[in-house]
């Protein structure tokens, strides 16, 4: 294999997944919420797709495949969520929605 | 004369590789530290660029076509879309200074790298370095579907469905808005 062995990608997955974490952790706005967690499914795919050049086998690369079109629903459900709490008048802040109350 | 150009053509695998992993932090840092919610989407569309670069270097060019046309393309647009709909809200994430709750986050997330590399570090130690052969055709679309539609089909059935549920939520979701308006 040309180039970074396998582990160096782990490292790069490892550290885009914590930086996922660490916006989905401090950031208030849902929007840049829903962001950080694309981070962190992407760092999971990085991991998955590297895994499978390593196995020289391609089932990683399909369920990266599937990873995608479950974030492509997420991004759907998470985005239709914000526009229905922005025509609520809600305030885009995580930290202050306590309640499921409308 | 041979062994001069396959190193010649690591070196240049291992710059665009750097390239690629420093655009892939640098910008998936800038997502989460820019203020406007604008500025995050478009390092977004950068994190996905360089992602799709790398996985080219694995050799995975039907995820990386899938991730530019996908993500970059048709996600990241339905975000801009919301961005500009709802306005860019300032959210500044060190406004007032370090939180506890700030701090606790960082600290959190410094251990779960530090533990996921350590993890690397201890169960691979030497395992990865030889990874399989591969040919020419590995990862060509026609295995991508073929593994689809033999291998993989519940998956794929299932993704189908989770897809159509996710937009009819979508629209009930956005139905229900507009009558309580």
């Amino acid at each position: 294999m040309n180039g970074p062995d396998v582990v160096w990608y782990l490292c790069v997955a490892a550290f885009l997944f914590c930086t996922g974490a660490l916006g989905v952790l401090i950031r208030r706005s849902p929007l840049i919420v829903l962001l950080s967690l694309e981070i962190m499914l992407n760092g999971s795919n990085l991991a998955l797709i590297a895994f499978a050049r390593h196995h020289g086998r391609e089932d990683g690369q399909i369920f990266a495949l599937a990873v995608m079109a479950v974030a492509a629903s997420e991004v759907v459900v998470g985005l239709g969520l914000i526009v229905a709490m922005a025509r609520r008048r809600l305030d885009l802040d995580v930290d202050k929605l306590r309640t499921l109350r409308g | 004369m041979i062994l001069a150009a396959a190193s010649a053509g690591n070196v240049l695998v291992w710059i665009v590789w750097v390239l690629a992993a420093f655009a892939c932090l640098g910008s998936g840092i800038a997502v989460i530290s820019f203020s406007n919610p604008f500025y995050s989407a478009l390092s977004l569309i950068g994190n996905l660029a360089s992602l799709a670069v790398l996985y080219l270097l694995l050799s995975a060019e039907f995820v990386a076509a899938a991730q530019v046309l996908v993500y970059a393309g048709a996600v990241m647009v339905m975000f801009l879309f919301v961005i500009a709909y709802l306005g860019g809200r300032a959210d500044a994430p060190w406004a007032g200074g370090p939180s506890w709750q700030a701090l606790g986050a960082v600290a959190a997330s410094a251990a779960l790298l530090v533990e996921i590399i350590v993890v690397i570090a201890l169960k691979t130690s030497g395992r990865l370095s030889h990874s399989a052969k591969v040919d020419y055709f590995y990862g060509r679309p026609y295995e991508i579907g073929r593994l689809f539609l033999t291998d993989h089909l519940l998956a794929f059935e299932i993704t189908s469905i989770v897809l159509l549920i996710a937009a009819v939520g979508g629209v009930i979701l956005g139905s229900h808005s507009r009558e309580t308006q």
